[in-house]
């Protein structure tokens, strides 16, 4: 059974193990300096579909079929998926697993989702609840402008600070406790955090303080420090929000500027793909855990991984009400080692 | 983590680049120069050929409607837009271009609901308040004006 350490944090005590991974994206993904490790790249952002939506869809699709054929399972032998993305009331992840026939609980959770539903499988696969469980999401460039911000043909001018939503989908499968790295090892609940922020053009800085919060909960309710890690890999701050997000932890005591990089600046080239503060969306930091970070956790090249995806809370309908954005961080410890740190 | 939202207000504004006013700056008025010299040159055009002169500008207008209606349904016009900023925004350039690329998008979701619906979400306020500004103006007009 798990056992809970502090307030929020839960340590498993036969640690799942990671058994596969699958990272799709689309052109401007294939394009950016991880392009050659994603196991698709499709460079039609329609995904052959009639809509941007059937596109996310399809994109979900090939993320959990990819990562099925790795173990050569059918889906009859996953027990469960969590899954979830950006659109109303997730069609992404509704019709894309429409057809697979797993049992399915939809979440919630912006572009921390794939932390959340890691999080989720593995207190059931570690509980003994289920054997086999997956998580999976997803975002899309072209459903998020159409739904948070302008048509793609508007000709808007994207400020600095705003981030690119990725056209990307990552899956993964957890397996109960065997002997193949990589291993979770603990995972830690994320809390709302809000310190009033409301451009949504600046949603780094609104998601910062909820990844500060989330890291320095995870080292006090562990007892463990930051050079206990390799890694510390954020979900999509992007330029604006690292930089908070060591600004904030290092006003607690906390260094971790030596050892912290975002997923939201490993997935695009900043300098020549025209993204701004770098890149976002659920698709964003689940396809960079599929690309680099799994395989690298896997072969040993980074033996202790705090993973926070993070999620910017907000909606168009709050935006317009005025309302700030609130966000929320949840962490994933993965291990080359099965024992260790704690 | 204690901060107060003012603090962390400071901070951000710190960390967050503000926009290269002096690189984006000659774009808008190189962008937005040219569209009102096409604009006058069509003016002059039309007179030359012979359109009367109090319908020149109406007809100039027009065409360059069309013309950011087609660059929009070209995809070239966003790609202009992204260096020009309110070069093109400003002129009646942008007004075709908030009222053609909603139309384009929502295809997806029929001729109804989609196009006839979504077609005014940008610039649908610009008309409400531009005609309710001008009822108000007829108004005073009618009321004050000889």
């Amino acid at each position: 059974m798990t056992k809970k350490l502090g307030k929020q944090t839960y340590l498993m005590q036969r640690p799942p193990v990671v058994r596969a991974w699958a990272a799709v994206g689309g052109k401007k993904e294939g394009e950016g300096p991880l392009g050659a490790s994603f196991d698709l790249i499709e460079p039609d952002t329609t995904f052959g579909q009639d809509s941007w939506e059937k596109a996310e869809s399809r994109m979900v699709m090939q993320a959990v079929s990819r990562a099925l054929g790795k173990l050569s399972l059918s889906p009859e032998e996953i027990d469960c998926v969590f899954g979830g993305d950006l659109l109303n009331q997730c069609i992404s992840t509704t019709f894309g697993l429409r057809e697979t026939g797993i049992p399915l609980l939809g979440i919630y959770g912006a572009c921390s989702t794939i932390g959340e539903g890691m999080l989720l499988a593995s207190l059931l696969v570690d509980a003994g609840t289920v054997r086999r469980a997956m998580a999976v999401t997803s975002s899309h460039f072209c459903t998020a402008e159409r739904q948070y911000r302008f048509p793609l043909e508007y000709g808007s001018v994207r400020p600095p600070t705003a981030q690119w939503t990725a056209t990307a989908s990552g899956a993964v499968i957890l397996e109960e406790d065997g002997d193949q790295p990589p291993y979770l090892r603990a995972a830690t609940i994320g809390v709302i955090e809000d310190l009033g922020v409301t451009d949504q053009n600046n949603m780094g800085a609104a998601m910062a303080p909820a990844a500060a919060a989330t890291l320095s909960r995870f080292f006090r309710d562990t007892g463990s420090a930051p050079e206990q890690f390799d890694l510390i890999a954020t979900g999509d701050l992007g330029a604006v929000g690292s930089q908070l997000l060591v600004d904030l932890l290092r006003r607690d005591g906390l260094e971790i500027q030596s050892r912290h990089t975002d997923c939201g600046l490993l997935i695009y080239d900043r300098d020549h793909q025209d993204v701004h503060a770098g890149g976002s969306g659920c698709g964003c930091s689940a396809s960079v855990l599929g690309a680099y970070l799994l395989p690298a956790l896997r072969d040993g090249r980074i033996r202790n991984l705090l993973f926070l995806p993070t999620g910017a809370l907000l909606s168009p309908t709050s935006v317009q009400q005025k309302e700030s954005i609130p966000g929320i961080a949840h962490l994933i410890w993965l291990s080359h080692e099965k024992e260790g740190i704690i | 983590m204690r901060i107060s939202n003012q603090d962390y207000a400071q901070m951000v504004k710190k960390a967050s680049p503000p926009t290269r006013v002096a690189a984006t700056l000659p774009g808008a008025f190189g962008i937005g120069g040219t569209i009102c010299l096409l604009g006058q040159m069509l003016c002059d055009g039309y007179t030359a050929l012979g359109l009367a002169q109090r319908f020149c500008s109406t007809a100039a207008s027009c065409t360059l409607v069309a013309l950011a209606a087609a660059l929009t349904g070209l995809n070239v016009f966003d790609n202009i837009a992204k260096h020009a900023g309110a070069g093109t925004l400003v002129p009646i350039t942008g007004f075709a271009n908030a009222v053609t690329s909603p139309a384009l998008e929502f295809k997806t979701e029929g001729m109804v609901l989609g196009v006839g619906a979504k077609m005014f979400l940008i610039a649908g306020p610009v008309i409400v308040y531009g005609v309710a500004a001008g009822v108000l103006y007829g108004l005073l007009f009618w009321l004050f004006g000889t």
